[in-house]
């Protein structure tokens, strides 16, 4: 039962992770970023190559991940997503989808179609088990307990800088009137780009994270972007608590509906969201007055 | 003059390409489609090069005419199989279909077989119920109950009496289950439950976390080739054998292709299938050896055995008839009796499918590599979907 829990809460994390960036394109500069599996999946390539074949160390590979997604992100984002901020949202699902077939495409090309396969290091498999032997028994695999560990704590980092930091307040401001922070001395291109580097970052790193629980295969841009837009879409994208809440709410029920209505499992995540969208259509945790 | 010279360059063009389409009548066009892009990539991979070695090691004439294999992509997509099926029979005018990486795809293209008694060769899918799906449909692969049943009838014998099965949610996973669960409860063992998992599905950790709730001997796995080393890695992380449950599946899940990179989870994992790498024979020996000197170093699969054969019983069909087609050339593969690099094997004349010994094997590391390791036979097995 707790087990359970865990699984769900490790899952969720991590869903939560690969999503945030697309909740900050999403929600802070209203651009609806298709493609943003696509850095997910290149963290994870970049993990597995230096891993596999070049033999770095995994705590090594992590902030590669980022570093490599990010600076895709970066360059992206000044050649070829800065025109398209203005367009229409429909242009903007039409370019990013294209870009997302076009990563698919590229990664069948260089890395092979295959499931990549990671090897963990050892102290990151085998599992702990607490209060064995009773019916609370909670397991925990230690993979994904170093998973919650590294999401809880980027969590709060990001909490930190949007809320606390002279940087939070910028973008915030630059979100809500591009004209009049530029017109207080805001470099908006700077901190667009900025956040958009850290979005695609993130996304790497979950990339990296999840490739080992997930699955890692050219498809994954688009195996994986529905979770990223239920949790965007349940969870609202004004905040970083929204959408992490609901990519936890959306990892337990999927883990537990999988467990307790195998039969059923595969659509219960489809289902609440279904529920939850009607009773809140505007999201589960949606600032009022805030921009959606 | 100009215009003259123009003419006859016209007439000399066309009369060399009528010519052309006169040598292309001499030729015996074998049309393999595969998946050779998407997520099943390995298993075009596999037979391509297979049926090269093949026509590599025994010529590229047979019955007089020069063999032309045609390799098309389907991508893994039933239609687009389909259409190149279509394509192969009408503009090439094959001899023979071949390939066929997935149960969609062949099923796909039964009806088109029928219609145009072109034989179809199904080199890889393995749901049983394929060779039913037109009379033209000769199988060399293997059948998922072949090995299911196998299993099932080693298992109550060696100590493993409650069993939970977790199976990928299609028609061969549906098949695997449903043909162990039965053999199972007929050998007196007890079956606690079944569990499918969506195609689509990102996490196993429910589905085991469920199993070990469960407290069965062991778990019998079908999954696709790729899934099956994410499935045996969080088998072990979640300390699933610590908790006395051993994990047990068809040979998909230990794929010689890839059992390597694995790594030692996958050891001492016990499957039953009709191929391994490291089957002891000398023909195996000799194509193994073929097989990974013409391809880099790649180690032959079930996939590539399924190739292999199927070139052999086309060859073979193709030597009696003379490079016949249609009706003819589908006689002369029933009933093709011969040893495979799997070991002895048959084409059943009656169901134009394949029977052959289903082996017991346990991964184990064999200088410094991954292999199954064969222990146990069960001689000739008939595929168990068509005795009804």
């Amino acid at each position: 039962m707790l087990t359970l829990l865990f699984d769900g809460v490790a899952y969720g994390m991590l869903l939560f992770i690969l999503a945030v960036g697309l909740c900050v394109t999403m929600g802070l500069m209203n651009f609806i970023n298709l493609a943003h599996g696509a850095f997910a999946m290149l963290g994870g390539y970049v993990t597995v190559a230096l891993m596999q074949r070049h033999g770095v160390p995994f705590l090594v590979c992590l902030p590669l991940a980022f570093l490599a997604s990010a600076a895709m992100g970066v360059v992206l984002e000044r050649t070829l997503y800065r025109p398209m901020y203005k367009k229409p949202h429909l242009d903007q699902v039409l370019f990013s989808i294209g870009l997302a077939f076009m990563a698919v495409a590229s990664a069948d090309y260089l890395m092979g179609s295959q499931q990549q396969i990671m090897q963990l290091p050892d102290w990151l498999r085998g599992r702990t088990e607490l209060f064995a032997d009773t019916p609370f028994v909670l397991g925990m695999g230690h993979y994904r307990l170093f998973i919650i560990a590294v999401c809880a704590a980027l969590t709060m980092g990001l909490q930190y800088v949007l809320s606390a930091t002279r940087f939070g307040s910028r973008l915030r401001a630059s979100v809500d009137d591009a004209r009049a922070a530029s017109g207080l001395g805001i470099n908006v291109n700077v901190v667009f780009a900025a956040t958009f580097a850290v979005g695609s970052g993130l996304a790497g790193l979950g990339g990296a994270l999840g490739a080992e629980v997930l699955g890692l295969d050219p498809t994954f841009p688009l195996k994986f972007m529905v979770y990223f837009l239920i949790v965007v879409a349940v969870g609202g994208t004004t905040s970083i608590t929204g959408p992490l809440l609901a990519a936890l709410l959306l990892g337990i029920a999927d883990v537990a509906g999988k467990y307790y209505i195998p039969k059923l499992g595969a659509f219960i995540v489809y289902a609440l969201m279904i529920a939850i969208l009607i009773w809140r259509p505007q999201g589960l945790f949606v600032r009022q007055g805030g921009k959606s | 003059m100009q215009k003259r010279f123009f003419l006859s360059a016209l007439t000399l063009g066309l009369l060399a390409s009528y010519a052309g389409t006169a040598m292309a009548q001499e030729k015996f066009k074998i049309g393999l489609i595969l998946p050779m892009t998407g997520p099943f990539a390995s298993t075009g991979k596999q037979i391509e090069a297979a049926a090269r070695l093949y026509i590599a090691q025994n010529g590229d004439t047979v019955g007089g005419k020069k063999v032309e294999l045609i390799v098309k992509d389907d991508t893994s997509a039933p239609d687009v199989t389909k259409r190149i099926a279509q394509e192969l029979v009408v503009n090439d005018k094959v001899n023979v279909l071949a390939g066929f990486g997935l149960t969609p795809l062949a099923l796909a293209t039964a009806p088109l077989a029928t219609q145009s008694k072109t034989p179809m060769v199904v080199m890889a899918a393995a749901t049983s119920s394929i060779t039913q799906a037109s009379p033209y449909v000769v199988r060399t692969s293997f059948t998922l109950p072949q090995a299911a049943v196998a299993m099932a009838d080693w298992a109550p014998n060696n100590g493993i009496k409650k069993v939970v099965t977790l199976v990928s949610d299609y028609g061969p996973g549906i098949d695997a289950e449903k043909f162990f669960k039965d053999r199972m409860l007929f050998n007196g063992a007890q079956v606690l439950d079944t569990l499918r998992v969506p195609m689509r599905n990102p996490d196993f950790a429910p589905f085991l976390q469920k199993v070990r709730d469960l407290k069965p001997d062991a778990v019998f796995v079908f999954v696709p080739s790729g899934a099956g080393a994410a499935l045996m890695k969080q088998f072990s992380e979640r300390g699933m054998d610590k908790a006395g449950i051993k994990l047990i599946g068809t040979g998909d899940i230990t794929d010689d292709d890839i059992l390597n990179s694995m790594g030692d989870v996958a050891s001492g994992v016990v499957t039953s299938h009709h191929y391994s790498a490291s089957h002891n024979s000398p023909l195996n020996k000799k194509f193994v050896a073929a097989f990974e000197k013409a391809n880099a170093g790649l180690r032959p699969n079930f996939m590539a055995v399924g190739g292999y054969d199927g070139m052999r019983v086309i060859y073979e069909a193709a030597k009696v008839t003379k490079g016949g087609n249609g009706e003819a050339l589908l006689n002369a593969m029933k009933g093709q009796v011969f040893e495979s690099p799997r070991g002895p094997m048959f084409i059943d004349a009656q169901t134009r499918d394949v029977v052959h010994n289903i082996y017991i094997r346990k991964v184990e590391k064999v200088g410094g590599q991954l292999f199954n390791q064969e222990f146990s036979t069960i001689p000739d097995v008939k595929d168990p979907g068509k005795s009804k």
